[in-house]
């Protein structure tokens, strides 16, 4: 298991296995972002209530699952780079900061435009809204604090330290909608055990969700790559990569 | 064209559809530059050390 680790950690093995799978991961992501669309827009009925604005969920549940799963991956990416030292842990929690931000924007201000015609504004200070916001400045504030630093061993250890203090923050994401009495509306996916969507609808919603974590993967890969060519620069097996090109 | 409205909520549909592909895209243009100038400065790099 440490072996595997290891070999995992170490940046010449993530930068072939990488090589070889952001391709396949965005080829995924492509495909099944299509027919989640499709299926979303074009397949799935109107609701009864919220008629074709419901629609809105193929691309707010998504976003709101990468905000929350982007925190999570930087934050524990971040404890093991802590932990064991490991110098690619730290570069993938600084990749995941950017992808998890531009989501969590995604995931607000589509969940505005649905509240407008839904509750007839724009923004409440809902324990939902208002958590979700709080994620969106916990990931500037992490981004803000690497570029402060700039010795890279301080700032990948202060930074860590932000993002581990910060996932307290996801289960009150993710639990606000039951602690408090909130405009929002409970949990939908986390419901298949008892579906409160009809399959047509839940379908295309599974494919988006899919579709959008292969999609984090391959954006998170290409983005890894970068940092560890800032962080391996002098590193013999880099120099041999930059050199054939 | 009627299978691109959605009703009294086309404003709302399109604008959540837009906004998503914009940021999609966005994070693909934005990694890959990434990528490519680091690439381009380790190798000018490099370049200049063996002069």
């Amino acid at each position: 298991m440490f072996a595997f680790i290891h070999k995992l950690g170490s940046p010449p093995h993530f930068w072939r296995l990488s090589g070889t799978m952001v391709p396949w991961f965005s080829w995924f992501a492509v495909v099944l972002i299509a027919v989640g669309t499709v299926g979303g827009l074009w397949v799935a009925p109107p609701d009864y209530q919220q008629l074709d604005a419901f629609r809105i969920i193929y691309f707010h549940v998504p976003s709101a699952w990468l905000s929350q799963f982007g925190y999570v991956v930087m934050a524990a990416a971040a404890a093991v780079g802590l932990i064991w030292r490991i110098k690619l842990a730290h570069a993938v929690a600084a990749a995941c900061a950017p992808i998890g931000a531009s989501f969590t924007v995604v995931a607000l201000a589509t969940g505005s435009i649905w509240g407008k015609p839904m509750w007839g504004t724009w923004w409440v200070w809902d324990a939902r809204l208002t958590s979700t916001l709080v994620l969106l400045f916990l990931y500037f504030g992490y981004m803000a604090l690497r570029a402060a630093i700039d010795d890279e061993n301080r700032a990948d250890r202060a930074s860590a330290l932000l993002a581990i203090i910060g996932v307290i923050n996801i289960p009150i994401i993710k639990y606000s909608v039951e602690w408090w009495n909130t405009l929002h509306q409970p949990a939908t996916i986390s419901k298949i055990g008892k579906p409160s969507m009809d399959p047509e609808m839940l379908v295309p919603l599974l494919v988006m969700w899919l579709g959008f974590t292969f999609f984090f993967f391959a954006v998170l890969m290409v983005r890894t790559r970068a940092e560890l060519i800032a962080r391996e620069r002098n590193k013999k097996w880099l120099r041999e990569v930059i050199g054939r090109g | 064209m009627e299978f691109l409205t959605f009703g009294k909520y086309t404003w709302y549909v399109w604008s959540s559809v837009i906004l998503s592909f914009v940021v999609l895209g966005a994070n693909v243009w934005m990694a890959r530059r990434l990528l490519r100038s680091r690439m381009e400065t380790a190798r000018r790099r490099l370049a200049a050390e063996e002069v």
